[in-house]
């Protein structure tokens, strides 16, 4: 019975140690990256066949001899390998990622026009789907076996369902059908709506029943029954404490649910022609447009880090267990 | 005495019973079928899809390939159950067709995931320090591409088809898979059972055989179960985009492809493969939840 | 018709949870003052008693009762907004888990103000100022600082005397505790009893449930012993303590080890059939081996200066265990007690080479132990044992009884039972289980069987030495009873000797001939159990020895038959 050993007090806030905890991420972010640029450089060069034709689209690209001979000297083809590579590192880090083959135009500015939209996409679906999660939670904890079997169920579909079945759904019911809502995402706010929701409901699924189960937890946890002792209502146990409880996963995989909404954002954006960095990565990868397909992997696994950080940030802010450093 | 009691359980209607959770929701056990409804749902819709895969003539006579551009477009009916496509090809059995391609990606792409993920997770939960802290840093370069952008990049890479399809579902599946085996390894080498093994004078080759590794990979059936169903969404995915097998193979993930040009026109070029992939991929998820719960403690 | 109302009135309460029925026909009153103790094992309905009193007695339960007045209230039918008005308010509930019942994300000064927010209208500043003036009032240092703490930052005994504040906080006439020591080192225990104590003396009246007889001894007026959901016994203190009337209440007196000398058997004899334990062939009790060792006597274990520190944990400041030495004599129980934190079982995984000292070393049989290498040590691992708190997490989950058993008895070479069936019934009759047990799987089995199972485990290479680290802590008193008799047993017909790690002063006491009492890695005293104890030299011993509970006016005299 005596065996748990009292836990020690926390150590205070160590000076410095936000400082090394930004330095270790910013320092774990700077070798994804380096990562995912070296892979594909390899990549490229492992393929069997031209790595100038590789770059320009393939051997069914049928580029034209200047413009394999552009590619040659753009990417120092006919240097040592080495100088190639720390050529495409330096290039990378000042910020040059080369001119899309398909578009002709710089990949910076293709990154720059198409971020902005997918972020956006994939912040609403994040929100969206942590409102419907909490929701979710809080009905189910509620209401008995009724909710826990309605939650359980979303969760199966939130793990079967793929995105774009559901939004070939959605689009026969709520444009073909009902014609309530555009099939396209147009600028309107009406236009996003489809998209998001397709996003949102299978994540809103998977968050909902974690948040359910630590809700759960906390709602027969030690704590809540001491609440209840000291004349605490239901509500106000669900409020005061569990709620707070059932948040904490919800932060801790917010990092992997914009992962998710990323990847989904491929198959979102293209069924709903939504300009983005995911539709616009799958048209690269058709055209096999490299430059193009290493800016939009540097972009996204970027974004991821840094969403990450944030979320293990948020995590660390909300939870006073886990501490400062 | 005899008043009756009156009943105290004004208790908190909040507080009401947890639903009561099942003996083993689907345990592999004859006790309880009739309460086990959707362990035999999804079974029957995994043998089903299992014999359209070993013999689609018993299910779907109908060639799925016969070309009839009269008959194109074919809502669903009694001729053909579940409608035709736009060369009047009979969707039912372009489907029951598709199970033999669609389950040996899945099959072939969780083969792939969870043989590198084993790799992987035991190199770096056996592997002392450095071979751990490598394989931390490898798997957190493959989750900051996330799902289909790994996909994405590889098959960039390598060019499309169902081979680069199949490696590049297995790629983008086998991280999570890699980082679950691992933890389960670490947590067997520090569990109280490796330490009374020590005690009894087991030598560390005997442990790690007969103790750590039965015990941390007996979750792969588990995982092998939940991963084919999401090898199959990934690979249906995919096939989707365009990437996977070419037009006009009856497979699940093209025929939706396929099908998306008339989501307006026919609904059911669409619903219907989508359908078999949502069935196979729930099925697969609620028996692995089931084998899951039905395992040791 | 007695003139004192009583604050608490309970007559004939049902509790049943699906059709199973954990309280049946339990009556009792408290009144204003008195402590009224609620004494019983795990599964005796104890904690559901307590928490029915309050209308908590959880999801899915079943409450009936001809009477229960509670604080004058009758409660028979109290809606949900009557219990509330009740809970806090005129009934203080201390819960079980001290280290779990506050909620780690809000601070402690938040979770004491809701007692007083829900039902009082003092404005913000006003209860805060209260809720200070609470932390004092429980005897918590710095209570400013404390109040904007949350329970990561407390120490056990800390978070339960919060939890007592936020339970005394609208003064109520009655308090009900329930197991409010569990989880609490020896000493942080009797001093939470003893604000309990406290807590009375200004005339509420107090509900106290607890699994220890001996605990709740210097607070209780009158004593209620629960069995299987019923009061089999209920009378003053003195009278449930000297003249014991109940079969149970004598069985559980009797299993309490404080103040019964070595060797005295706790549990009841000819208990065969219960809980699928055999009944074992007592051999005849003799004295210990030999009183006084010749000094020629080489010593089974000798651990020299050993020094083990390890630099992830957060308190990096103190290496684990500092300059730990021993020597454990052939057929000898060396006790080491100490709280959590003392270091006795790094010692033990030490002693096992579980882990490498530092510094120091071990020597068994007089050899080289801790400083060979592994390869050397293991043929020699089969001559020393080792038995665990949680048995069953040091079992692998896919084994039976008998193939567990099979595997330590082959060197694990097989798992097949079927070459050591003489074998393995022998080993379950020498630890007193029945031999149905051998097709179970160990998961199946209770907290007894399976620390039984440990032991036999342990036996089957034939050790000479056991080392036993904290083998009973999970265990009831009537069970752990059975257990430290069992191991007085095999060590009389075996000569085993054991090196016997616990926190229970009482325990070690009861089992040692000699004895370390560590604290914070060092060992602060040793030497012959009864002088040690007897005359404690270093005042920490002092305030173990008196912070262990006892049974007052001790009934030496109930000795096994």
């Amino acid at each position: 019975m005596n065996t748990s050993k009292a836990s020690l007090t926390r150590s205070p806030g160590v000076p410095g140690s936000a400082a090394r905890w930004l330095l270790g991420k910013a320092g774990g972010g700077i070798f994804v990256l380096w990562a995912v640029a070296t892979a594909i450089f390899f990549g490229i060069r492992m393929i069997p066949g031209d790595p100038a034709q590789a770059i320009m689209g393939g051997p069914g690209s049928q580029a034209s001899a200047e413009a394999l001979a552009a590619a040659r000297a753009q990417y120092g083809l006919d240097q040592p390998l080495y100088v190639q590579y720390f050529g495409q590192l330096w290039r990378l880090a000042t910020g040059d990622l080369g001119t899309s083959y398909s578009l002709k135009i710089p990949v910076s500015q293709v990154l720059a026009e198409l971020l902005p939209p997918t972020l956006i996409l994939a912040g609403l679906g994040l929100l969206v789907a942590w409102v419907m999660a909490l929701v979710l939670a809080v009905i189910s904890t509620r209401s008995g076996p009724v909710g826990s079997a309605v939650a359980s169920g979303l969760e199966i579909v939130s793990s079967a369902v793929p995105h774009f079945w559901l939004a070939s759904v959605l689009i026969m019911v709520f444009s073909t059908a009902l014609g309530w809502l555009p099939p396209v995402s147009t600028s309107t706010p009406a236009g996003l709506v489809l998209p998001v929701v397709t996003l949102a409901l299978p994540l809103a699924g998977f968050l909902g029943q974690v948040m359910r189960d630590t809700m759960a937890t906390a709602q027969r946890s030690a704590f809540a029954l001491s609440a209840r002792a000291r004349g605490e209502s239901e509500i106000g146990v669900l409020l005061r404490h569990s709620l707070r409880h059932a948040a904490l996963p919800g932060i801790a995989l917010s990092g992997w649910a914009f992962g998710s909404l990323l990847s989904g954002a491929v198959v979102v954006e293209s069924i709903f022609a939504r300009p983005g960095l995911g539709r616009s990565l799958l048209s690269a990868v058709t055209a096999r447009d490299i430059p193009l397909v290493t800016g939009v992997a540097l972009v996204s696994a970027g974004a991821y880090v840094v969403i990450m950080a944030l979320s293990d940030l948020g995590e660390r802010l909300a939870d006073p267990r886990i501490g400062p450093s | 005495m005899s008043i009756p009691k009156p009943v105290l359980s004004a208790q908190d209607p909040l507080l009401r019973p947890l639903p009561a959770p099942p003996p083993h929701p689907g345990a592999l056990s004859v006790r309880g079928l009739a309460g086990n409804l959707p362990w035999l749902a999804c079974a029957a819709v995994l043998l089903f899809f299992l014999v359209a895969a070993i013999a689609p003539n018993l299910l779907a006579p109908v060639d799925p390939l016969a070309i009839n551009p009269t008959g194109a477009f074919s809502p669903p009916g009694p001729g053909h159950l579940l409608g035709t496509d736009e060369s009047g090809r009979d969707i039912y059995s372009r489907i029951v067709h598709g199970a033999r391609p669609s389950l040996l990606i899945g099959a072939a792409a969780t083969a792939i995931g969870l043989g590198l993920a084993v790799v992987l997770g035991t190199v770096a939960g056996f592997g002392g320090r450095w071979l751990d802290y490598g394989v931390g840093r490898l798997l957190e370069v493959l989750f900051a591409l996330p799902g289909l952008l790994l996909a994405l990049v590889f098959i960039a890479l390598a060019g499309p088809g169902v081979t680069t399809t199949v490696i590049a579902v297995g790629l983008t599946t086998a991280p999570g898979y890699a980082r679950m085996i691992r933890a389960q390894i670490i947590a067997q080498r520090a569990s109280p059972m490796v330490e009374a093994a020590t005690v009894l004078g087991r030598s560390r080759a005997r442990i790690l055989t007969v103790h750590i590794l039965p015990n941390a990979l007996a979750p792969l059936a588990v995982l092998a179960t939940l991963g084919l169903g999401q090898a199959i969404l990934w690979a249906a995915s995919l096939s989707f985009l365009g990437l996977g097998a070419p037009p006009p193979a009856p497979e699940w993930g093209t025929m939706l492809s396929s099908g998306r040009t008339y989501l307006a026109l026919a609904w059911w070029m669409t619903f219907f493969p989508g359908l078999a992939i949502v069935l196979v991929a729930a099925a697969s998820t609620v028996l692995s939840r089931s084998l899951k719960s039905a395992g040791p403690r | 018709m007695n003139a004192v109302v009583p604050l608490l009135r309970v007559e004939d309460l049902d509790v049943s949870f699906g059709g199973t029925s954990v309280v049946r026909g339990v009556s009792f009153t408290v009144s204003p003052g008195e402590c009224l103790a609620v004494v019983g094992e795990s599964g005796s309905g104890k904690s559901v008693t307590a928490k029915s009193l309050l209308g908590l007695a959880g999801p899915g339960s079943l409450v009936r009762t001809t009477t229960l007045d509670v604080a004058g209230v009758d409660a028979r039918n109290l809606s949900q907004r009557g219990w509330r008005a009740l809970r806090g308010k005129q009934v203080g509930f201390i819960l079980q888990d001290a280290l779990t019942s506050l909620d780690p994300l809000r601070t402690v000064g938040k979770e004491i103000d809701d007692a007083l927010r829900l039902h009082s209208s003092g404005s913000g500043s006003q209860r805060a100022a209260r809720v200070i003036e609470l932390l004092e009032a429980v005897g918590l240092d710095d209570p400013v600082r404390r109040a904007s703490q949350r329970s990561g930052e407390l120490s056990g005994g800390m978070r339960q005397r919060a939890l007592i504040a936020a339970a005394i906080a609208l003064d109520p006439v009655l308090i009900v505790a329930d197991e409010p020591t569990t989880a609490l080192d020896a000493t942080i225990a009797a001093s939470v009893m003893s604000l309990l104590g406290d807590l009375r003396a200004t005339g509420s009246g107090m509900l106290l449930i607890s699994h220890d007889l001996a605990a709740v001894a210097s607070v209780a007026d009158s004593i209620a012993v629960m069995q299987a959901g019923q009061i089999v016994e209920r009378g003053t203190r003195d009278q449930i303590l000297q003249n014991p009337q109940h079969p149970y209440t004598r069985s559980l007196l009797a299993a309490v080890p404080a103040g019964k000398p070595r060797f005295t058997r706790l549990s009841p004899t000819g208990d065969a059939g219960m809980d699928g334990v055999a009944s074992v062939a007592r051999p005849a009790r003799t004295q210990p081996p030999a009183t006084a060792p010749a000094p020629d006597v080489l010593p089974v274990l000798r651990a020299r200066g050993l020094y083990k520190s390890f630099p992830m944990a957060k308190s990096a400041a103190l290496p684990a265990v500092r300059g730990v030495g021993f020597e454990l004599l052939p057929g000898h129980t060396l006790g080491v007690v100490g709280e959590s934190g003392s270091g006795k079982t790094t010692t033990a995984r030490m002693v096992l080479e579980l882990v490498t000292p530092d510094a120091g070393d071990v020597e068994l049989f007089g050899e080289p132990w801790s400083t060979v290498s592994e390869a050397g040590r293991r043929s020699r691992r089969s001559s020393l044992g080792a038995i665990y708190q949680d048995p069953l997490s040091s079992f692998d989950p896919r084994l039976s009884t008998s193939s567990l058993l099979a595997d330590a008895l082959s060197f694990g070479a097989t798992r097949n039972p079927r070459k050591y069936t003489t074998e393995v019934a022998e080993l379950l009759a020498m630890v007193g289980l029945e031999p149905g047990v051998a097709m179970r799987n160990p998961a199946t089995l209770s907290g007894g069987q399976r620390q039984r199972l440990a032991i036999a485990r342990a036996l089957a290479p034939k050790p000479r030495v056991l080392i036993c680290d904290e083998p009973v802590s999970a265990l009831d008193v009537s069970v752990q009873a059975q257990i430290l008799d069992l191991l007085d047993d095999l060590q009389q017909r075996l000569g085993l000797s054991y090196l016997f790690i616990s926190h229970d002063l009482s325990v070690i006491r009861h089992m040692s001939d000699d004895v370390l009492v560590m604290r914070a890695g060092e060992v602060l005293e040793s030497g012959k159990t009864e002088s040690v104890f007897s005359d404690p030299q270093h005042h920490y011993t002092r305030s173990l020895l008196a912070s262990a509970p006892s049974l007052p006016g001790s009934h030496r005299a109930q000795e096994g038959p």
